[in-house]
């Protein structure tokens, strides 16, 4: 029965380790991440908060204090994560949390937010469920929402003379969503398209060839396309030499991101009509400058959306501290009611209603340049006219 | 016809890989008996090289140099990953080794990033081999009928390696009777060393041939292990046809899923591995275990006795020390230790099985996760009250383990551990996929405790009255009378029996009695956490319990609590660092080598040799 001796042992031992002082007087924000997990996406979005952390401290911080984020690894296990997330809250002294890559995670902070009152900043997660069915007064969305994004696509998807659509997404709820999404909003569009086949590769797993010969075989006019990361790269490989984007429309969702298009090299499918990250075409205004900033800090890399998104979330939160006036709990859930930033994108707004931002998201077509993947004929489209309308939101919105 | 034949031949060539993954891992097992859950990381390993030696080697010379070269690279440090890790562990209990092959995964994976980076690498395509031929009309790639090509040749290479050799009849020979080999003066250092590297070489090749059809990233070793085991174990574990003949039949049945069920693909491989093994269990190709092969290698399992008075009242003062920290130490410090109860008594409640029982469950997150998302499902749809759903948790997980112990207790050895590992996949994916109910990846949000158990002090001390509580319990089980029965069945089934024993009845309850204290710590862990997700359903959950089990000590009562508190509070604390995979793996690995009776095993070891505690009798 030594067991619990060893616990008590083990806690004893973590209290000396853990309890070392940091900076008495920054101001700390908890951030969670999958940095080791899904290193490929999280990696850019921490130079992305690096560096914006660097210029608010260099500017004089927040409230005169610097601003200090502490950066915890949760192997994407949302277990683990609400964990870190107590630890942070309560041992480490932080005032409120962000971060997040993956949906599930970021439900589960979330879930504990709403619970123990702590506010959190959910940066990247993809899932809608976060701001609107699983929704609570304490949890915050930067990242342009899925149905946003589904919907700029089925705009355009609905100009053409396609009727037939097939889709393929990963088997999980980022996937079941970003479908649904597609097909409610097109079907409002134009109501005679029909729907022939929907292919579901479990994530990370997708069998290239047979989900190409299963959407050849059911004759599509256009594809709408949800893989990304490795599924992407195979679909685009497989689909290519059989054949299958040959005088077919197709529709990406993230395809256009750096995190995917850049991998794929001179073999990123060209034609789609995608959502992404145009950063080597911007011209000028916040946007380049963002640019310029990062690779100035980081020479030989370019920027990812994941930087953009790990940038904005600094921003998101110095701009809240500063108008909050303290980092209590009360006072910066007054302050995120329509808090405006200023962003690389422009101006953003926490929406009152739904406590999502109003980031928005680039669309373009894909080509291949220089050997490389990139956007052309992009515009940076506003989310708002694209969101549901507030009765629904409302009804989706469990009430507070 | 020509979309059915197309759809065979991507079948075809899926199985390339995996055949040659699967048939590594096969080879591995039938002469070291090791389950080397590392054969994904070799596999990754062979991706990462063969695309930067693509990358320097031009040509169609040079890709399919490159592509031998990887699986020569590979099998080298697949000897090198012997001769460290597993050498020194031979001789420690059945299956203790696969816990060195975890720590390998870790130290390989934070290897992989530091070396090559974060980002996923596309395979090059295969110089001559990028369009297609018209096969009825349906469109192939040319690198698909090259790889349909190549995969039999080495099945045939390997076939004459194993039949016609010398190697291979002391390969055959040692699968059947390894202690046998070694008598006749055959050096089986060696020999493992060489089926090592035989086996590390095919993940290699698999890895690099498989490239331009994919590319390399750091998910790919996780990713292709479960498939491994389904095609190991469908086609028998230490059979290279077998393993042929599974691949084949995996991938084609995958492709064919694909079009007609395209929502429940993954559930398709886990039912026909569960029916494959309940109409043959040792799989198409497997030959039966002989008996004695497994469970007892090594020193005979102590005789267990309750703790002395000494012993108890050592317990109830680290009770009372427990229960006095809500009063000196800080709010997350019971947050902490609520987390390393729950992960104790989940332990406990393998080991309760595996040691006591001696039945060795690959799929005991099925329970967990089970009991879990019964509370939460009952909470979600039924807004039952939290008392009700938790009482609810360890009665499902126990419902669940009396219906899928009736199926496993019927097999034993590794082709029990696998049966319960399908039916634990089984679970998962159909968690994962019925999105409608489950909430898929999604999860179930929003699960917290009753008003009067909402804050952490609360809930701290109802986890340590319920989990010490359970703990106490399964270890009382192991002293009573029942006990006795399960360790008779476990030490000699044939002898049990003749004594009047029902053995498999004994067994089932085991089974059971298992499932549903897991399944309490799956109530625990759902209102502790507030929510629940597939990930506690997954591979990764069972072997975490599994490997603290022998970590701790296998044979001993109270390893898996000692070992899953050290792993927790270890993991707890290296997270914290940059590279606290490659740190855990090494630490893990460390572990194994220095106290190959586990933790708690060694310790008395010791003990009895500097004379702190006295030695047993039965010694003397």
């Amino acid at each position: 029965m030594k067991q619990i001796k060893t616990v008590v042992a083990a806690a004893a031992a973590l209290l000396t380790v853990t309890g070392a002082a940091l900076a008495a007087d920054s101001i700390k924000i908890g951030e969670i991440n999958h940095y080791k997990r899904l290193a490929a996406f999280a990696e850019p979005y921490k130079k992305g908060v690096e560096l914006a952390l660097d210029e608010v401290n260099e500017a004089g911080g927040v409230l005169g204090r610097p601003l200090e984020f502490i950066f915890r690894d949760d192997n994407g296990k949302p277990g683990d994560a609400v964990k870190i997330a107590e630890e942070l809250m309560t041992r480490d002294g932080a005032v409120m949390l962000t971060g997040t890559i993956l949906s599930n995670v970021g439900l589960a902070i979330s879930s504990l937010a709403g619970e123990k009152k702590y506010i959190y900043l959910a940066a990247e997660p993809l899932a809608d469920a976060l701001v609107w069915e699983s929704g609570n007064p304490y949890t915050f969305r930067l990242r342009t929402s899925t149905f946003v994004q589904a919907a700029m696509l089925a705009e355009e998807a609905a100009k053409t003379d396609a009727v037939r659509y097939a889709t393929i997404a990963p088997n999980y709820a980022y996937g079941t969503a970003a479908v649904e999404a597609f097909k409610e909003n097109l079907k409002k569009l134009k109501p005679e398209v029909e729907f022939v086949t929907e292919q579901w590769p479990a994530l990370f797993k997708i069998d290239a060839g047979a989900e190409v010969q299963a959407i050849e075989a059911a004759k599509p006019d256009a594809i709408f396309n949800v893989t990304f990361g490795t599924d992407l790269q195979k679909f685009v490989r497989e689909g290519t030499t059989r054949g299958l984007f040959d005088g077919r429309n197709v529709y990406g969702l993230l395809t256009g991101e750096p995190e995917y298009l850049e991998p794929l090299a001179d073999e990123a499918p060209e034609g789609w009509f995608v959502t992404g990250y145009p950063w080597y075409d911007v011209k000028d205004g916040p946007a380049k400058d963002f640019v310029d900033a990062y690779i100035a800090a980081y020479p030989g890399e370019t920027p990812k959306i994941g930087s953009l998104v790990g940038y904005m979330t600094v921003e998101s939160i110095a701009a809240l501290i500063e108008k909050a006036g303290s980092t209590d709990t009360d006072a910066l859930l007054a302050a995120f009611k329509d808090l405006k930033v200023e962003t690389p994108m422009g101006e953003i707004v926490y929406r009152d209603i739904d406590n999502q931002s109003t980031m928005g998201a680039y669309v373009g077509t894909t080509a291949v340049k220089d050997g490389k993947g990139v956007m052309v004929d992009w515009e940076y489209k506003n989310p708002v006219a694209y969101m549901p309308s507030d009765d629904d939101i409302k009804a989706k919105r469990p009430a507070e | 016809m020509g979309l059915f034949v197309a759809q065979l031949l991507t079948g075809l060539a899926n199985a390339a890989a995996l055949f040659l993954v699967a048939s590594g891992l096969s080879l591995i097992f039938g002469v070291t008996r090791i389950v080397n859950f590392a054969h994904g990381s070799l596999y990754m390993l062979g991706a990462y090289f063969g695309v930067t030696l693509m990358n320097t080697l031009p040509g169609v010379f040079g890709f399919w140099t490159s592509i031998l070269l990887s699986g020569l690279i590979v099998g080298v440090i697949g000897i090198a990953i012997e001769v460290c890790v597993l050498r020194p562990v031979y001789r420690a209990p059945e299956l203790f080794q696969l816990v060195a092959t975890f720590g390998v995964i870790l130290v390989i994976q934070d290897l992989t990033l530091m070396v090559w980076g974060a980002e996923d690498r596309l395979g090059p395509r295969a110089p001559g081999l990028k369009s297609v031929v018209r096969i009825l009309g349906e469109p192939v790639p040319q690198y698909d009928l090259a790889l349909i090509a190549i995969t039999p040749f080495i099945l045939l290479a390997l076939w004459w390696l194993i039949a016609r050799t010398r190697v291979g009849v002391l390969v055959r020979a040692a699968t059947q009777d390894r202690e046998m080999v070694g008598a006749l003066g055959v050096n089986q250092s060696w020999l493992f060393t060489g089926v090592f590297f035989l086996g590390s070489a095919l993940a290699g090749l698999g890895g690099a041939l498989q490239l331009p059809k994919g590319g390399a990233d750091l998910l790919m070793d996780l990713n292709i292990i479960s498939a491994v085991f389904v095609v190991v174990v469908i086609g028998g574990m230490g059979s290279i046809p077998g393993a042929f003949v599974a691949s084949v039949l995996i991938s084609v049945l995958n492709v064919f899923g694909v079009s007609y069920i395209p929502q429940s693909t993954l559930v398709l491989m886990y039912v026909v591995m569960a029916v494959v093994l309940l109409i043959r269990p040792y799989g198409l190709f497997g030959r039966e275990e002989k008996a004695g092969e497994h469970g007892q290698v090594g020193e005979p399992d102590r005789p267990i006795r309750p703790a002395g008075t000494k012993g108890r009242l050592f317990v109830a003062a680290l009770i009372a020390a427990l229960a006095l920290v809500p009063l000196v130490g800080e709010n997350f410090t019971q947050v902490l230790i609520t987390d390393i109860v729950i992960f104790c008594l989940f332990a406990a409640s393998l080991q309760f099985m595996l040691s006591t029982g001696g039945l060795v469950s690959f799929g005991h997150a099925a329970y967990f996760g089970g009991g879990a998302y019964a509370a939460a499902l009952l909470v979600t749809y039924a807004d039952t009250p939290m008392e009700l759903a938790f009482l609810f948790a360890p009665l499902a997980a126990g419902l669940l383990a009396l219906i899928f112990g009736w199926f496993c207790i019927r097999l034993s050895g590794v082709y029990f551990a696998m049966l319960t590992l399908a039916f634990s996949q089984l679970v998962w994916s159909l968690v994962f996929q019925w999105y409608d109910v489950t909430g898929g990846d999604d999860g179930l949000v929003n699960i917290w405790p009753a008003e009067w158990l909402s804050g952490t002090t609360a809930y701290y001390y109802f986890t340590l009255i319920v989990g010490v509580g359970g703990i106490i319990l399964l270890r009382q089980l192991a002293h009573a009378p029942f006990g006795y029965t399960l360790r008779a069945t476990r030490d000699s089934a044939r002898q049990a029996e003749a004594t009047g024993i029902n053995v498999k009845l004994v067994q089932w309850s085991a089974f059971a009695m298992a499932g549903a204290m897991a399944g309490l710590a799956g109530g625990l862990f759902v209102f502790s956490k507030g929510s629940i997700f597939p990930n506690e359903l997954e591979i990764g959950k069972s072997f975490d319990a599994l490997i603290v089990v022998f970590l701790g000590g296998v044979k001993t009562l109270s390893g898996g609590v000692v070992g899953a508190a050290f792993m927790e509070s270890a993991k707890d604390w290296l997270t914290r660092l940059e590279y606290w995979r490659l740190i855990l793996g090494l630490l893990i690995i460390g572990v194994v080598i220095i106290a190959p009776d586990g933790i708690v095993g060694t310790l008395r070891r010791v003990g009895e040799r500097i004379g702190l505690l006295r030695t047993q009798e039965f010694m003397r």
